[in-house]
């Protein structure tokens, strides 16, 4: 019987994907980038709906979530495995909704309109079985998958709309959608990039080596310069680890200097970030927000004694506050930051928010 | 300025040909007391110095803006002049008289110091990098001096190709002949100790000038029919030209050498030569003392005051002036913490951890990155200053102004502490114009065995920047703390314009 050699299978892809999470967490630098992470988030999530018992959207909910609560707390910070999962509960949301055939509601809001003429929160208990539910989902989850395929080049597509010839750009750390996007601009356009590099991890070395193999003038700087040179900058892009629930940003840690010089010099500041970076958190959660890690990156232990005497710290993210911010590139096109709850509620469902 | 070179170099012809004609002289010497007062930079002289010896009038160039080529370029009109000598001198004749007239019409402009000066300063050399002409006339100066031209290293980010970028690895001494007659040996090795950082911070490299300049001084002798007050001053310039070739000068490095100059030239003549010596090595201990030891001591008095129990303190790199308030409060017994910024590729904060965890202090220690992070612990910023500028700006080890804008995002106080020394006239808005690059090579770091940018040189389009400097705009600072009180960072100029008076 396939049932559980397919059940055992299962639980060690499941397990094989969390200790890979736990490892390639650490603070040198993510080991894969986050496009890679929510691709094999849902690529797993299609195994469990494809291979788990369930008979009913609700099981199948109850499982995703269960799945979804241990891999979240393996690593908390890498928070697109958490969207991509409610991603997915949307998805089989609206499956169900579809095969029963009611219509679909749109609105997920809650309204005092609909407090009156429900009379109540609606009851759904999913319980209902569909056949077809399980086609369904996994085609649906396929069709999410081909638009993770295709972020980075739909956000790069629209580089020409934004970066005009002869501009100067600033940009900090390493991010594989910026350097797509600057990299399809300079195909037809010349113009000039300052890369901070981002102490202690000094990703910035290698953007600038990337960026300057295809041929665009590249200037490394150090992070103590980034408001000395600002005042020559004409627009500053920059790549995120998270877009929260309020428009702001958990970025690389500089990047909240980089965006008040910006602001100072009126200067515009672009976030480049995929749909699948968007997550319901909001800044305000004290001890899931900031990520240290090991202090030898910034005082190594080669100084000998007074590093018992001195405390060290090594943040890993910065918050930015929605107003530093212009302009949201993402793979459906440009947000200003305001905008941000409106997506949110397309993509999520409000009872998901907490797994 | 064009015609101001042009009627000078005329000026000069006539000078070597007419010396004996005394209205000439007269015409000249107050033509020549009108341009010293213009340039003051380059002032080696006072006014009262006779033009009488025609040696000196070349070595006295002050009103000359380029003392080379017009020492030569009479020297070749000399000779297709005297054939023309008839029209030549009938039109000088008439230029005199009426450089004379308006002299006696406008005598007002050249009056006492008090009133307000067109001070037109000489662009310096090290800014002008872009300027063959300039790069030129340098080369020629310092082969004249017999001091080696240092040239630039690596790629140059096209914002900056008007500034020099050196390399570390390749110092001036290098290219030296050994022994050097030319530059006293204390002179020889300051300037490696400047090149090489091993000297660094504003006040340690004005105090090592000044220690090495008092050598200098108890070795020199007068050669005989000179003067000391001339002939120290000229015997200073090759040395001058040679540490700036190693590293351009500091503001505090440029106001110590005009005082020591000035001292040198109030010399009177009828001084013995032990007398002088003793006199100036005086005068230069004094100074020290005044403006540097003793500055410190009453900067130190007043933060005190604004320093309270409980307090968490930020400061950034190492100021030699920060780290001696903070020791000094620590001895009163006020119950603080010290939050070090450090930065790379210079990583001076090390340094200023060590000094003050040795003294007891308890330290947090983070990278600039991290500062929006640790902001909201804080409750005071001090920061340290290179140079005040006349316009209120704050010129500073670069990443200051960085600090400064985050301080004031988070509403934190941002107090500079820089003694009157320092204060410079130069205005400036950026930190383009007049900056220093270091050795882009620094930038380059090894993390897990793979060093990104070691071959940097070969990839045309990458290039390296490493600034030194920055300019923080005084809206950013709430304070200046200074050794005539604290004052605001716009009351430079008034403390630059008492203290001229003074002079």
């Amino acid at each position: 019987m396939p049932g559980p050699d397919k059940e055992t299978d299962l639980t060690e892809r499941i397990e094989a994907f969390l200790s890979d999470l736990k490892r390639g967490g650490s603070g040198t630098g993510p080991l894969r980038g986050s496009a890679e992470t929510a691709r094999e988030t849902t690529a797993l999530l299609r195994r469990i709906t494809a291979q788990a018992r369930w008979s009913s959207a609700g099981d199948l909910m109850e499982i995703i979530r269960k799945e979804g609560r241990r891999i979240t707390a393996a690593q908390p910070s890498e928070t697109t495995v958490g969207n991509m999962i409610r991603r997915v509960l949307k998805i089989v949301r609206e499956e169900y909704a579809r095969s029963r055939g009611s219509s679909e509601e749109t609105d997920q809001q809650e309204s005092l309109h609909k407090l009156l003429t429900s009379g109540g929160l609606s009851e759904e208990n999913f319980r209902q079985h569909f056949a077809t539910l399980k086609a369904n989902v996994i085609e649906a989850i396929n069709e999410l998958l081909t638009e993770l395929e295709g972020t980075t080049d739909n956000i790069a597509m629209q580089a020409l709309e934004h970066i005009h010839s002869n501009e100067v750009i600033m940009t900090i750390g390493r991010s594989r959608t910026v350097e797509a996007f600057l990299k399809d601009a300079a195909r037809k356009r010349k113009f000039h990039v300052i890369v901070a590099e981002c102490a202690p991890f000094c990703q910035g070395h290698e953007m600038a080596t990337s960026l300057s193999k295809a041929g665009i003038e590249t200037t490394v700087i150090a992070d103590a310069a980034i408001f000395a040179v600002m005042s020559r900058v004409n627009k500053v892009i920059i790549g995120t680890q998270t877009v929260l629930a309020n428009g702001g940003l958990r970025a690389v840690n500089g990047t909240h200097t980089l965006a008040l010089a910006a602001k100072h010099h009126s200067t515009p500041l672009i976030v480049c970030a995929p749909m699948f970076k968007l997550s319901p958190q909001f800044p305000n959660e004290e001890d899931t927000f900031h990520k240290f890690v090991s202090p030898h990156e910034v005082l190594p232990f080669t100084e000998g004694e007074i590093l018992s005497k001195v405390n060290v710290h090594c943040p890993v993210f910065d918050y930015v506050p929605p107003e530093l911010i212009t302009l949201f590139i993402s793979n459906i096109g440009g947000h200003a930051p305001s905008y941000i709850y409106r997506l949110m509620s397309e993509l999520y469902h409000p009872e998901d928010h907490e797994l | 300025i064009k015609e101001e070179k042009q009627r000078l170099r005329k000026e000069k012809k006539q000078q070597k040909k007419n010396k004996e004609k005394k209205d000439e002289k007269a015409s000249h010497e107050s033509e020549k007391k009108k341009n010293k007062e213009e340039k003051p930079v380059s002032a080696a002289a006072p006014a009262s110095q006779p033009p009488t010896q025609p040696s000196t009038q070349k070595a006295v160039p002050a009103p000359a803006p380029v003392p080379v080529p017009v020492s030569e370029t009479p020297a070749l009109a000399d000779k297709p002049a005297k054939t023309k000598a008839d029209l030549k001198a009938e039109r000088r004749a008439r230029q005199e008289a009426e450089r004379a007239s308006k002299q006696a019409a406008t005598s007002k402009p050249k009056a006492p110091p008090n009133e307000l000066q067109p001070v037109v300063k000489r662009l310096p050399e090290h800014v002008q990098v872009d300027n063959p002409g300039v790069l030129k006339k340098l080369a020629k100066k310092l082969e004249r001096q017999q001091i080696p031209l240092r040239l630039d290293y690596g790629y140059k980010v096209s914002l900056f190709s008007h500034l020099h970028q050196y390399s570390r690895k390749a110092p001036l001494t290098q290219q030296l002949s050994i022994p050097s007659t030319v530059i006293h040996p204390a002179i020889v090795r300051l300037g490696l100790q400047y090149s090489q950082g091993i000297v660094a911070g504003s006040n340690a490299r004005s105090v090592a000038l000044l220690h090495a300049f008092k050598q200098v001084i108890r070795d020199y002798t007068t050669p005989p029919n000179e003067e000391l007050s001339r002939d120290l001053v000229n015997k200073l310039k090759p040395y001058i030209s040679f540490l700036s070739q190693c590293r351009p000068l500091s503001a505090s490095m440029g106001n110590a050498i005009k005082y020591i100059k000035k001292e040198i030239s109030n010399i009177p003549s009828q001084c013995k030569e032990e007398e002088a010596k003793r006199k100036l090595l005086s005068c230069i201990d004094c100074y020290i003392d005044e403006k540097i030891i003793l500055a410190a001591k009453a900067i130190a008095k007043s933060s005190i005051e604004k320093i309270s129990n409980g307090d968490v303190i930020l400061v950034y790199g190492c100021s030699s002036l920060v780290n001696h308030i903070l020791c000094e409060a620590f001895e009163k017994n006020i119950k603080f913490r010290v939050i070090v910024v450090d930065s790379r590729p210079r990583l001076e904060g090390r340094e200023a951890l060590r000094r003050l965890v040795q003294r007891g202090i308890s330290c947090t220690y983070v990278l600039i990155s991290a500062v929006s992070y640790i902001l909201p612990e804080v409750s005071k910023v001090f920061l340290g200053a290179h140079a005040l500028l006349a316009n209120g700006y704050v010129m500073s080890r670069v990443g200051t102004s960085q600090i400064a804008l985050v301080a004031k995002a988070f509403n934190v106080p941002v107090l500079v502490c820089c003694e009157t020394y320092k204060f410079c006239e130069r205005v400036q808005t950026d930190s383009f114009v007049s900056n220093e690059l270091d050795d882009p090579d620094d930038l380059i770091v090894t993390r897990k065995g793979k060093t990104q940018l070691e071959h940097w040189q070969d990839v045309p389009s990458l290039g390296l920047l490493n600034l030194v400097y920055d300019v923080t705009p005084p809206d950013f600072v709430d304070l200046v703390i200074t050794d005539l009180g604290m004052i605001p960072c716009t009351s430079v100029p008034v403390v630059l314009r008492v203290k001229n008076v003074d002079q």
